[in-house]
């Protein structure tokens, strides 16, 4: 379990991190949105005590991350694909790690087979590919064992095969109880792997829910129609109230009306339609005016002390 | 690719965790709380398994002895040629461990990349999210670096000091370790090249980054005696002897302060280790700080 309470991070004038506020539990795989730039690393910095919150506080399991007794066997995190120096082998980093907190030798032969490095554990990792890289660090998040798991992108340069393993492996790790906490800035990718999800834009909450009813809220629903005279058949949606997008192919996209509504409207008018159907707004839309909302807004700057976003939430979808 | 993929893709349950029981099986391990023990075995490991440690141990070795065995060479032919003009002040073992005087840049080197390079490369995040208490990284540190940087050094000044020695007995005065302060400047040696290598990596802790500590490391080495040349000679009197490169000086010469003339400023000995070992104390105790206050 990993609970932020009110942590603010600046660098220099910069306000990075800015009153978030989240609990990350465990059994589930908590995904955790944004932007790059949004504040997901330094969060995930904050959490692993590397760098220090201006306020507020963090703890897992209750205690501060420097009194872990064995911080390994607590909290393993893959932070930087490249946290690792290139003259190394792959063995010996994760050798010096174990030896840091007491683990075992054969751990790291362990860890090896499980990320499937074991061939070229010997090699140095600056040879390693950017796939290979990130195996590696997820073998070290690995190695102690831990109850908390944080992996900040761990898909970046990962081939079709490894983001497949990776989304198993989370959601493994995940179902033997422990706590899972893994950023990303690709929206359909969270969707089918997390189980929670902390959306944040420029370092403040934007959405703290399941995945499920994060969907659930957000899904919009929109007509596809394609006909030969679309400037018509716009006009008139225009005159409903609803909105049309095109789309380069010509196609029209329509949000506010149901499919059949358009269909009677379209007849109405005389307008010939060559395809009409439903279609779901793609998930990285969504997300994309969910948190370009949010930054606007941000400038606006007069939330709630506890960060909150959940009413900005709601104008962002209903608008 | 393919292993990997089978090794969790159609049964995730494998062997691959700890223990039977998922409850059970992580956050397991020994009990109690990492030692300053387990921290210098990991900073042995990350010493031991890079080329750059190799590369300047032996930079170390081949400079000092190759280049103290140049010198001592010149000084054997000049002697045999003018052998009282060249006689005032000759020190053989100083001659000897002249090549020391560029050695000494190796060391520093090691000692400032054993820190800047875990920057550079980012293994810092991985060491300071398994050693949260981040002084006992500094501690480990200095002892590991302090223990391999005072073995290669002695190695270096002993390998020096006979190669010279050798040179020097065909065709001029030579010592031998019973000599008058033979002993004593081939095992100061070696303590000086290790507190410098300490101060360099204190100065890593610092600025953390390879360039900029390695060329303040420089500075302090071959600048700030240019800069004092520039003074009234009381300044370079009073202040010359506080220069880590004037105390080596002395730490690498058979002779003394007392007695030879070319060093009659100078502290003596042991007195001149004390002070350089207080810069380095410094540096490191900064380094320590900085490393526990600052952001990582």
């Amino acid at each position: 379990m990993i609970e932020v309470q009110g942590v603010t991070k600046r660098y220099g004038d910069t306000v990075a991190v800015n009153g978030l506020t989240f609990d990350v539990r465990p059994g589930n795989v908590t995904g955790f949105l944004g932007l790059n730039g949004s504040g997901k690393s330094t969060t995930m910095r904050l959490i692993m005590g590397l760098d220090y919150p201006d306020s507020g506080s963090i703890r897992i399991d209750g205690r501060r991350f420097r009194d872990l007794p064995r911080p390994l066997n607590k909290v393993g995190a893959l932070l930087e694909a490249r946290a690792i120096h290139p003259g190394r082998s792959a063995s010996n980093h994760l050798l010096a790690l174990a030896a840091a907190n007491g683990i075992k030798r054969s751990r790291v032969e362990e860890v090896l087979q499980l990320v499937g490095l074991e061939k070229v554990a010997r090699k140095r990792a600056g040879k390693f590919s950017l796939g290979m890289g990130q195996r590696l660090g997820i073998a070290a998040a690995l190695l102690g064992d831990p109850e908390v798991l944080l992996f900040d992108e761990p898909i970046n340069g990962l081939d079709p095969e490894g983001i497949l393993w990776v989304r198993n492996l989370l959601h493994h790790l995940a179902g033997e109880g422990r706590t899972i906490f893994v950023s990303s800035h690709l929206m359909s990718e969270m969707a089918l792997t997390a189980d929670h999800v902390i959306v944040i834009g420029k370092g403040r909450m934007i959405a703290n829910s399941s995945m499920a009813d994060f969907l659930a809220r957000n899904r919009r629903q929109a007509v596809r129609v394609r006909t030969p005279e679309p400037a018509r058949l716009r006009q008139a949606i225009d005159e409903m109230g609803a909105t049309v997008r095109v789309g380069h192919d010509g196609v029209l996209s329509v949000e506010g009306m149901t499919v059949e509504a358009v269909g009677d409207l379209a007849f109405s008018i005389g307008v010939p339609l060559h395809e009409l159907s439903s279609s779901g707004a793609s998930l990285e839309e969504t997300f994309m005016d969910l948190t370009r909302g949010s930054l606007e807004y941000t400038d606006g700057s007069d939330l709630g002390s506890d960060g909150s976003r959940n009413d900005v939430l709601d104008d962002v979808v209903s608008s | 690719m393919t292993v990997s993929s089978q090794a969790l893709g159609t049964d995730p349950s494998g062997a691959a965790m700890h223990g039977d029981d998922p409850a059970e099986a992580h956050g397991s391990g020994p009990a109690g709380r990492y030692s300053v023990l387990d921290v210098a075995r990991a900073e042995w490991i990350k010493l031991v398994t890079v080329r750059s440690t190799t590369w300047s141990i032996v930079a170390l070795v081949v400079v000092s002895t190759g280049i103290g065995s140049l010198v001592a060479m010149a000084k054997a032919s000049q002697f045999s040629r003018h052998p009282y003009a060249t006689g005032i002040g000759f020190d053989p073992t100083r001659l000897s461990l002249s090549g020391l005087l560029l050695g000494q840049f190796a060391i520093g080197v090691l000692g400032a990349l054993f820190v800047t390079a875990e920057y550079s490369t980012g293994t810092i995040y991985s060491t300071l999210a398994a050693v949260p208490r981040r002084h006992l990284v500094v501690i480990a540190k200095t002892v590991v670096f302090g223990l391999v940087a005072f073995a290669a050094s002695e190695v270096t000044c002993f390998a020096s000091f006979y190669a010279g020695q050798a040179i020097l007995s065909g065709s001029a005065p030579y010592a031998t370790l019973s000599s008058p302060g033979a002993l004593r400047a081939v095992i100061s040696g070696g303590l000086y090249l290790t507190a410098l290598g300490l101060l360099a990596l204190g100065i890593g802790c610092i600025v953390r980054h390879t360039a900029a500590a390695i060329s303040i490391f420089v500075t302090i080495l071959l600048v700030f005696p240019l800069i004092l040349q520039a003074l009234p000679t009381s300044y370079i009197n009073a202040v010359g002897k506080f220069l880590p490169a004037n105390i080596g000086l002395v730490l690498l010469s058979g002779s003394t302060p007392a007695s030879s003339i070319l060093m009659e400023h100078m502290f003596s000995p042991w007195v001149g280790f004390g002070i350089l070992c207080s810069y380095a104390v410094v540096a490191l105790v900064a380094g320590t700080l900085s490393m526990i206050f600052r952001d990582a």
